[in-house]
């Protein structure tokens, strides 16, 4: 399988710096990735068409370039390693902030997956870097980090890997719909979810973002919910196509 | 509809305490406990009300912050007592809410449990009415709202519904009074006719139900006594539930063991704790049941969500927010000023006399007892009741989530979300029915910020003592410069707060539910009944705490306290030894910082104090101590060591603002 297989460091810059600019969906232009990763524009054009041959991107001179549904598994999977890091270094090692990001950007390439989940077991589950980034989810194949926590290392090749990309739905555009597949946090979050109607395999569509950063008005289940941003980020879907 | 004929209101004699033990039930009783559950605003409260009409009770549930009320009517016959539960979601998260309703219902055992649901968010509400059936209680289900329902397309057939749940299905409109009278007929049958209810078992998936039932069997086997009934106990074990998990502990251990592994095999199976399997497949059997029983043509655009797009616009949207806050704000201040002022008017032979003149008895009655009184009625009354009456409106109508929604991020700030903003805003009239409303927050913590944020907004009375001594003998611009203070310290306290009250900050988890008109019949209901309950707490406290103060004051308790307060008061503040008494008035009512003041010095004050002690007093005072009946607000809501807690920090607070603001004004003035 193909997220099994060691990509050079250099790609996974790239990857990570598409995913962060990208913002989800948008193109990126060759100039912003060029200014992201202080390489000249020609070298970056050179390396999107690599990118492209390896189907992690589909690249146009124009548009810019778009992540493929590949590109994107392993994009989130390297920027997840680099926030849990830098996560790591400023609540553990108590490192200040401007050493975080370039410290992280080091470390992430070598990070094994055991070694991620472990320090994801340490940190207990964060849903957010020092920076406020969200951090996306693992791709183990559990519904809810309860499970992850409870599970011994030989286990966990039994639960296997996810195929399809989640979204938390903090991140889905107005009246996209999606499948709850994963729910990050503690007892309490889950409950309070599970309450209302927001259990693993429902379906659920954002009616409504608040502005400023406020809560996501989704439907589920024939009924309004606000949810607060804190908690949003921490519901992960799988993306439905309305035609489909 | 007749209803209005057989469903009458009766007097009510006396307020019901807690029936602990009931007799065994007879058959043809005439005494019916009816208990109203489901969701919040399904319309519950409205039924409520249109059942009871003005003979209710609005109080606590004993030791906890729980709104309780209690109605009775007469109904063929019967004398019928109605409880309004509060309205939640599930039994599973624990909150105070879900743990009284669920000990009420297994351990009081209503007569019969009607079940109110909202016709249009069928599925969700089934998860509730489920988790009831699991209880095995006697109950009717309400299908409420069947208008608002059928604007949106959606048409619910209750026979089926009520074969598939085993108990009897009445749909109504409760605002218009439509079907109460075939409820309440179904409800007392099914009271004096237990087994009407059909015991049908709603079975979850073979993995999950497998399990139950051999817990089940366990419970069974060892004979525990709970007061619950097994199945609902075994199903609360797969789920976790702690509550219950402690009750059986203390019994039996092999049953928490055993449910233990229990649960670990489910989630095994399923990569997900237990209570999320559980609420999964519980949510699969409503689904199922609303499924079967509604019909759904094209979902149609109603008038109401054309307004949802309006009220929650990225421009429209805080322009609306901002007139409903501002229009509550401003509706509190001019109609309570209105009323106070006239209230004022009547009691305008008030004034308070000195003790040392009139004697110690005239002290204790005329300027406490009667002083409590009368504070009580021109301070509090004109401004709770208008507030009271808007806040019902707003909050029935559906406008006050939207706001909430909106003003989200700004609440951040300070730990709090959306729907903080409202308590904080109405303490600038009065504090007191703003930490009644902080209420509306879901955990102890947020309720205790904000409660604690407001106990330094400027309310009326503190802007009365403001203007009083700041803006007549000063300023109004120093009158202005101490507004500011006050936001600012507000601020900074409530920031310092949110670092020290330990806990997480609860996200926001918040049901839009649909815009209706509300009944001002119900909002008038329901402002009277509180006013009431708060009547009954406030008054006594006013007149004994008032008279005791005076008391203490004629009998010359009072001089060797501000002698000895002499050092902090003079020293520190600057002000007058005098200072000491008027502040330890200013306690019980905040202007009477300025009546007493006058009482002691005469109308000519600018003899005795120079500009810096008028506005270092003014600001002691408002922000030294909450006021009484605030105290007693924050003891009935958060108890005594949240109280002098708050209290002891708004001391601190005052002392340290009011001694560098001396030291800072001084350079000015």
């Amino acid at each position: 399988m193909s997220y099994n297989e060691k990509l050079s460091a250099n790609i996974e810059e790239y990857l990570e710096a598409i995913y962060k600019i990208s913002n989800n969906e948008e193109c990126v232009k060759t100039t912003q990735i060029s200014k992201n990763l202080g390489i000249t524009s020609a070298s970056v054009s050179e390396m999107l068409k690599k990118l492209e041959k390896m189907r992690y991107v589909n690249y146009s001179q124009y548009k810019g370039v778009k992540l493929t549904d590949e590109g994107l598994k392993n994009a989130k999977r390297v920027t997840r390693k680099h926030r849990l890091l830098e996560r790591f270094l400023h609540d553990i090692l108590k490192l200040k902030n401007n050493f975080l990001h370039d410290q992280a950007c080091e470390m992430e390439h070598s990070l094994s997956d055991e070694a991620e989940r472990a320090l994801c077991h340490v940190l207990e589950h964060p849903d957010k870097c020092p920076g406020n980034s969200v951090i996306p989810a693992c791709d183990l194949k559990f519904n809810t980090c309860a499970e992850c926590i409870d599970r011994k290392e030989e286990e966990v090749n039994e639960v296997g890997k996810r195929n399809e990309n989640l979204i938390p739905i903090m991140e889905l555009k107005n009246h996209q719909k999606g499948k709850v597949s994963f729910i990050r946090g503690d007892y309490k979050v889950i409950r309070r979810l599970l309450d209302m109607g927001i259990t693993i395999g429902a379906f659920i569509s954002v009616i409504k973002i608040a502005p400023l950063s406020g809560p996501v008005e989704v439907a589920i289940r024939g009924s309004k919910l606000a949810i607060g941003r804190d908690i949003a980020c921490n519901v992960f879907v799988e993306l439905i196509e309305d035609n489909k | 509809m007749n209803s209005g004929t057989t469903i009458k209101p009766k007097k009510h004699s006396k307020i019901l305490g807690n029936k602990k033990s009931e007799e065994p039930k007879k058959v043809q009783k005439k005494n019916i406990t009816i208990a109203l559950a489901g969701n919040s605003n399904v319309g519950k409260s409205v039924l409520f009300n249109e059942l009871t009409g003005s003979n209710q009770i609005i109080g606590n549930w004993p030791g906890k912050t729980v709104e309780r009320a209690e109605g009775k009517l007469l109904f063929e016959g019967n004398d019928i007592t109605v409880i309004d539960l509060p309205g939640i979601y599930s039994f599973s998260t624990y909150s105070m809410e879900e743990i009284v309703s669920r000990e009420y219902i297994a351990f009081q055992q209503p007569d019969v449990v009607i079940n109110v649901v909202d016709a249009s968010v069928l599925e969700r509400n089934l998860f509730f009415t489920i988790q009831l059936k699991e209880m095995n209680v006697p109950m009717v289900v309400c299908i409420n709202q069947i208008d608002l329902a059928k604007q949106k397309g959606i048409v619910i057939d209750t026979k089926k519904l009520s074969t598939a749940l085993g108990v009897p299905v009445v749909a109504t409109i409760a605002i218009r009074g439509e079907g109460l009278h075939e409820l309440m007929e179904v409800a007392t049958d099914i009271a004096f006719n237990k087994s009407k209810n059909k015991i049908t078992t709603l079975k979850y998936g073979a993995e999950v139900e497998d399990r139950i039932q051999k817990i089940t069997q366990l419970i069974k086997l060892k004979n525990l006594n709970l007061g619950y009934p097994y199945r609902w106990v075994a199903i609360k074990l797969l789920e976790n539930d702690p509550e219950i998990r402690r009750l059986i502990q203390s019994q039996s251990s092999e049953v928490v063991n055993f449910s233990y592994d229990m649960a670990r095999e489910i989630e095994k199976i399923h990569n997900e704790p237990s209570f999320a399997v559980i609420a999964s497949e519980r949510y699969f059997i409503a689904n199922q049941f609303a499924q079967g029983a509604q019909l759904q043509s094209d979902i149609k655009i109603t008038f109401a969500e054309g307004l949802d797009r309006i009220v929650t616009h990225r421009i429209f949207g805080y322009i609306i927010s901002a007139l409903v806050v501002g229009g509550l704000l401003l509706w509190t201040f001019v109609i309570g000023d209105y009323f106070s002022n006239l209230l004022n008017q009547a009691f305008e032979f008030f004034k308070p006399v000195d003790p040392q003149i009139s004697g110690p008895i005239m002290g204790i009655l005329w300027n406490g007892a009667f002083g409590g009184i009368v504070a009580g009625l021109t301070l509090v009354l004109p401004f709770v009741i208008p507030f009271y009456l808007m806040l019902s409106l707003i909050e029935n109508s559906g406008i006050l989530t939207r706001v909430a929604f909106m003003m989200d991020s700004a609440m951040h700030k300070i730990g709090l979300h959306g729907k903080a903003l409202i308590p904080m805003i109405l303490g600038y009239g009065c504090n007191v029915p703003a930490i009644e409303s902080t209420r509306i927050l879901e955990t102890r913590r947020e309720r205790l910020l904000a409660a604690f944020t407001i106990t330094f907004a400027p309310c009326t009375a503190r802007t009365i003592v403001i203007l009083g001594l700041v803006a007549v003998f000063v300023s109004v611009w120093w009158a202005i410069a101490l507004y500011v203070i006050d936001i600012i310290v507000m601020f900074l306290l409530g920031r310092i707060a949110l670092k020290i009250v330990p806990g997480e900050t609860s996200g926001l988890i918040m049901e839009m539910h649909t815009f209706k008109i509300p009944s001002i019949s119900v909002a008038a209901k329901q402002t009277w009944a509180r006013t009431k309950s708060l009547i009954y707490v406030v008054f006594p406290v006013y007149i004994i705490a008032s008279a005791l103060i005076q008391g203490l004051y004629a009998y010359g308790f009072l001089t060797p306290v501000a002698n000895f307060l002499a050092p902090l008061t003079v020293s520190w503040l600057g002000l007058p030894v005098i200072a000491g008494v008027v502040l330890i008035f200013g306690a019980v009512r905040k202007e009477f910082t300025l009546l007493m003041l006058v009482t002691l010095c005469g109308t000519d004050l600018a003899a005795v104090l120079t500009p810096i002690q008028f506005i270092i007093l003014a600001l002691v005072s408002m922000l030294f101590i909450p006021c009484l009946a605030t105290l007693t607000i924050l003891l009935r809501e958060f108890g005594w060591k949240a109280t002098i807690c708050i209290a002891l920090s708004n001391i601190v607070t005052a002392l340290i603002v009011g001694g560098i603001a001396y030291r800072i004004i001084a350079l000015f003035l």
